[in-house]
């Protein structure tokens, strides 16, 4: 045995938090490959809700089905960028009570390293989300009116809002423990997302409820989104609807700054 | 002489788990010095892995002053975990991933390169008599078969304190004697090395020391020589006291507690 014994005091440690974070996020996608299903149904479930919505709502809201694929389409895929929280909570929740954690927490690689790489490897699936639903809304009319160098700017803004999204659902999987705790919290991911201008126009909402849509992060994403593609400028009724880009952005790194470090905290008090 | 190292230090160890009625350490010393191996025995509940779960800083302690490696594990939690090794009571291990898979991902955080890491835990699998079983998905091997995948994931590297919770149960007795001479050898190189174990006979083996746990207090402690003295004269019985016979007196007999 002694053949493969490496010496005394070869331990752990001297890599930097990218790099095993880059480790970490590899051990998810091997998940992946084991469990395809996951992806399937993580896939399907974004369009699904596209066509429904544009289909179904179209008529009622818009006058047209066409005209509002071009308006819901920028809010479907920022309200997706939230819902991705769902497979990051729940697979945080069922990682925090299983002794393959105690491994991690025992070995001297950083707890945000841990973290950080779980939500590169959902970030992953958000890139493959957007490509899907944005063919899907090639398909059924919907064009970047407004040249690429938007439409990626556009995208970029997508991605970093499913970051700061994420964070948020790595602190609540923590702390919830286990997959089943979550279901109250899955409960409110769906009014959260509706509570936004993603499907709906807030000059036609009640004042108080219109400013209360609006200052959600998901709108400022979608807003931005939409002057994004299309380059037209997008009304609103508050400072966080005309100035959405600031806003985003601003609201994005609060996420971010809040929940990275609330995250952390809570993995390195796990089993207390 | 000089002194020889002590890489395990606790002193007046307590934790009091939110809602439970009693403590389940209830001022706990354990000292182990390099190249030792110590023992902590103790029936179900007695607060073993509870220990061991402060020791390698995944638990903190209510009260207690704790140094391992010489580090102290409130302020520098980091230094203790690159110091140690810890084998959990249970295999720790992913279980959606084969065992191949479990050890070129730790060795990979060990910060080696895909090639080595890859290389190293081929290694590691044959070595430890599991090449054939290397490429099953860990939640289809058998009991003792991830026991054995979850030691050799702990031994990618080779600690200087090493933290090893029931390593036995529901290893077959040829692989028992394998990790025993393994652990054996580390500790002669110089590893200190705390065991829990539900087996007399392998603390009776293996162990330079023991202590006994009972409801989160040490009801004994001592060499095992010492300890099998504390049993008395052998009166009728022709044969030397096992640990045994010392662990089932103390549980019968006492509150008394001796020190080294
Ligand atoms: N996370 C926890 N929350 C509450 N109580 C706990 C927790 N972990 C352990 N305990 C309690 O602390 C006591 C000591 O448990 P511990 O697991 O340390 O015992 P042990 O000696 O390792 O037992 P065993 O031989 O069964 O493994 C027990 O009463 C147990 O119920
Ligand atoms: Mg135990």
């Amino acid at each position: 045995m002694s053949a493969t014994t490496p010496p005394i005091g070869t331990t752990f440690g001297s890599t930097s938090l990218f790099r095993e974070a880059l480790v970490i996020a590899g051990r998810t996608l091997l998940h992946w490959r084991a469990q395809p299903g996951l992806i399937a149904v993580n896939l399907l479930f974004p369009v699904m809700i596209l066509l429904m919505m544009g289909g179904l709502f179209g008529g009622a809201v818009a006058g047209s089905t066409g005209d509002y694929f071009v308006y819901v389409l920028p809010g479907v895929l920022a309200l997706n960028m939230m819902f991705g929280i769902e497979a990051t909570m729940t697979a945080l929740a069922s990682d925090a009570n299983k002794t393959v954690t105690d491994r991690f927490r025992s070995l001297p690689i950083s707890g945000g390293a841990v973290l950080l790489g779980r939500v590169l490897a959902d970030l992953l699936t958000s890139v493959v989300e957007l490509v899907a639903l944005s063919c899907a809304g090639f398909l059924l009319g919907w064009r970047w009116e407004n040249g690429i160098l938007p439409a990626l700017a556009a995208y970029a803004l997508l991605l970093t809002l499913r970051f700061s999204m994420l964070w948020l659902g790595v602190f609540i999987g923590i702390r919830a423990g286990k997959p089943e705790a979550l279901m109250g919290v899955q409960i409110l991911v769906w009014p959260i997302g509706f509570l936004s201008t993603v499907f709906i126009d807030p000059r036609t909402m009640p004042t108080f409820l219109g400013w209360i849509a609006e200052l959600n992060p998901i709108s400022a994403v979608a807003t931005s989104a939409r002057e994004l593609f299309s380059g037209r400028q997008i009304e609103g009724v508050s400072w966080a609807a005309t100035h959405a880009l600031p806003y985003a952005l601003i609201s994005q790194a609060v996420l971010v700054a809040v929940f990275a470090a609330l995250g952390v905290r809570a993995y390195r008090r796990l089993g207390q | 002489m000089a002194e020889p190292e002590v890489l395990i230090e606790a002193r007046g160890v307590r934790k009091h788990f939110r809602g439970a009625e009693a403590p389940a350490l209830d001022g706990v010393d354990i000292i182990v010095e390099a190249g030792r191996i110590c023992a902590l025995l103790g029936t179900n509940g007695a607060g073993k892995t509870t220990m061991i779960r402060i020791l390698t800083t995944l638990l903190t302690p209510d009260e207690g002053q704790v140094k391992v490696a010489g580090y102290d594990i409130a302020t520098h939690p980091g230094q203790v975990r690159a110091s140690i090794g810890l084998v959990g009571q249970y295999a720790a291990l992913d279980e959606i991933l084969t065992g191949r898979q479990n050890l070129e991902l730790f060795s990979k955080l060990a910060g080696m390169r895909r090639a080595e890491a890859r290389r190293h835990a081929a290694r590691l699998l044959e070595t430890a008599g599991l090449g054939e079983v290397g490429d099953r998905v860990v939640s289809k091997l058998s009991g003792g078969l991830r026991r054995r995948m979850d030691l050799a994931t702990s031994l990618i590297t080779t600690p200087r304190v090493l933290f090893v919770d029931e390593p036995t149960t529901g290893v077959d007795p040829h692989a028992r004697r394998d990790l025993w001479a393994r652990l054996r050898e580390m500790a002669d190189q110089g590893v200190a090395i705390l065991l829990t174990t539900q087996y007399l006979e392998e603390a009776d083996a293996l162990a330079d020391d023991v202590v006994i746990l009972k409801a989160g207090s040490v009801i004994a402690r001592g060499t095992t020589a010492d300890l099998k003295q504390l049993v008395g004269e052998p009166k009728w019985e022709l044969r030397e006291p096992t640990l045994e016979d010392v662990y089932l007196h103390l549980h019968a007999t006492s509150e008394e507690v001796i020190s080294r």
